[in-house]
């Protein structure tokens, strides 16, 4: 099976009195070709997992595969090729001094690609950037166009999963909604995989079939779009989550 | 009776290619409500908030025909003046917490010196109202936050500490730059519940910038949404659905919604002539 399983996941960072465990044994399962989100608050775990998966974090045990492989400390080429990730502050994920051709260049050319030319102009054309942006440098960009690079790049290698963090949320909504549409897009068009984390209830539950709810490093329930839109939640938790991303609400007047 | 009325304000930068309008001749006034001004990076509402309390810096330039504060035009004072006027008839909260509080002072201290430097009072009277304060915002175990320093707290408890200072030497105004941005949204409502509680204890007026329209509807009375440095509508809250200008419909329709599933977002398509449409005022003529 590809797509995506993680089983008694736990992950921890530095030892002794100071150990803090940031993901106590989660699970989750994400079907080739679907899109499951993850929400939470701060500290809640959710960008670890992600990062656990891609190898960003050493000290972790437990079950995890991806591609269909199951994964270790090494991971192998391929898998690097197939699983991406998409950070969340395009003003931080470029590298402000290589133009939109370098960093594309520098990927394709890792990945052992030889048509280099002709596959930057294609990933421009796919993340719906014209070729006047390809020997542009980050800060001729806008949040917008930057994220779409970053797109571009994770879209580089041909990958099977796509990992994103929070891609939206240092963009304005306008903006947000031509990425999220993007994304929608690529995902039917190449078949790929989502995996997304973010705070947003409502981005999360416009682009996911499922959701796993976390809090303090657990996954406390794992619900499907349909019960989230139908606020049908199981743990008391996600009820207070739902009801916050509603905005706020006026105490009756004291 | 108006508190804040602002007419034809701008404010500029000189940079390599000419001048640069940031806000282009708005006016606005601001009675004992919550005023709510909503737009995008690079709308000019920050900046708005700044011109009041005069913090642009050069070569930054701010004009305007009047910005009146009970009658008292705020752009006629001499700088002097304007330290009275910041913090104790308006205060300001910013987004982040983290940058706002000074790291190497205990969170008492910062809040006593923000209450000592306009009022004056004792020591021991000081304290008592600062702890009063911390109580106001709902931090539960004021005598630990007192000691503390701002690394030690959380967003959340940072921004409470932010209000609380801000609040302290009782302004008439508060103006709130994206006071909840930084925060996770169940925090987020109880900062808002507590902004709210005060502001309307005090009967004071509230200047709310944001990015966030849902949240915007949701707390304010008042509206205005900016583009392009101009006032190109303005909502009462509760009616922002009903609202007519094509960019704030864009704004709304752009917002993915979960009880409103769609397969596509729409995408706001920007018309040129909103950026050459005059500004719409948002001036409410005094009040009885």
């Amino acid at each position: 099976m590809s797509g995506i399983a993680i089983d008694n996941l736990n992950v921890w960072f530095s030892e002794g009195r100071d150990r803090v465990d940031a993901v106590k044994n989660a699970a989750l399962t994400v079907r080739q070709g679907s899109s499951f989100g993850l929400v939470g608050e701060s500290g809640s775990g959710k960008s670890t997992i992600l990062r656990a998966l891609t190898g960003l974090v050493p000290t972790w045990d437990g079950h995890m595969e991806a591609v269909g492989e199951t994964l270790g400390k090494k991971r192998s080429a391929r898998f690097y090729k197939k699983v991406q990730m998409v950070f969340q502050d395009p003003y931080a994920s470029l590298h402000p001094r290589h133009s939109v051709d370098q960093v594309l260049g520098e990927t394709l050319g890792l990945h052992g690609y030889r048509d280099i030319e002709t596959r930057i102009s294609e990933l421009l054309d796919n993340v719906g950037l014209g070729p006047s942006f390809r020997f542009r440098y980050p800060h001729q960009l806008s949040g917008g166009q930057r994220q779409r690079v970053a797109i571009a790049r994770a879209l580089a290698p041909e990958p099977e999963i796509l990992l994103l963090d929070e891609p939206t949320s240092a963009l304005d909504v306008s903006v947000q909604a031509e990425i999220l549409n993007l994304l929608t897009d690529l995902r039917t068009e190449r078949n790929l995989t989502y995996l997304m984390v973010s705070h947003n209830l409502a981005v999360v539950g416009h682009m996911c079939e499922r959701i796993a709810v976390m809090q303090n490093g657990e996954i406390v329930e794992v619900m499907t779009v349909q019960d989230m839109r139908a606020m049908k939640p199981k743990h008391t938790y996600t009820r207070h989550l739902l009801e916050s991303s509603l905005g706020y609400k006026r105490a009756v007047s004291v | 009776m108006n508190i804040l009325d602002v007419e034809n304000l701008w404010v500029k930068f000189p940079t390599r290619s000419g001048m640069f309008d940031a806000v282009r001749g708005i006016s606005f006034s601001l009675g004992k409500e919550r005023l709510g001004i909503v737009g995008e990076s690079g709308s000019g509402k920050s900046m708005t908030g700044r011109a009041i309390l005069r913090l642009i810096r050069k070569p930054g330039i701010v004009t305007a025909d009047h910005i009146r504060l009970e009658g008292n035009d705020i752009m006629a004072m001499s700088e002097r003046q304007m330290r009275d006027v910041r913090g104790q008839r308006i205060s300001m909260v910013m987004q982040d917490p983290k940058f706002s509080l000074n790291p190497v002072m205990t969170v008492g201290d910062q809040i006593m010196e923000a209450y000592a430097l306009h009022a004056n009072a004792s020591k021991a009277e000081t304290k008592r109202k600062a702890m009063e304060m911390l109580e106001a915002v709902s931090i539960r175990d004021p005598e630990r936050v007192f000691r503390a320093y701002p690394h030690e707290m959380s967003g959340g408890m940072g921004q409470r500490i932010m209000i609380a200072m801000m609040l302290i030497p009782g302004p008439e105004i508060l103006i709130a730059d994206e006071p909840t941005s930084a925060l996770d949204v169940s925090v987020q409502t109880q900062v808002l519940g507590i902004i709210d509680r005060l502001v309307q204890e005090r009967g004071m007026g509230l200047i709310f910038i944001s990015h966030d329209l849902s949240l915007v509807t949701s707390f304010c009375d008042r509206v205005l949404i900016m583009y392009a440095g101009r006032i190109v509508e303005i909502c009462q809250a509760d009616k922002l659905h009903e609202a007519q200008h094509p960019y704030t419909r864009g704004l709304l329709n752009s917002l993915p919604r979960l009880d409103e599933p769609s397969k596509r977002l729409e995408v706001l398509k920007r018309d040129p002539a909103w950026r050459e449409a005059d500004s719409v005022s948002g001036s409410v003529s005094a009040r009885a």
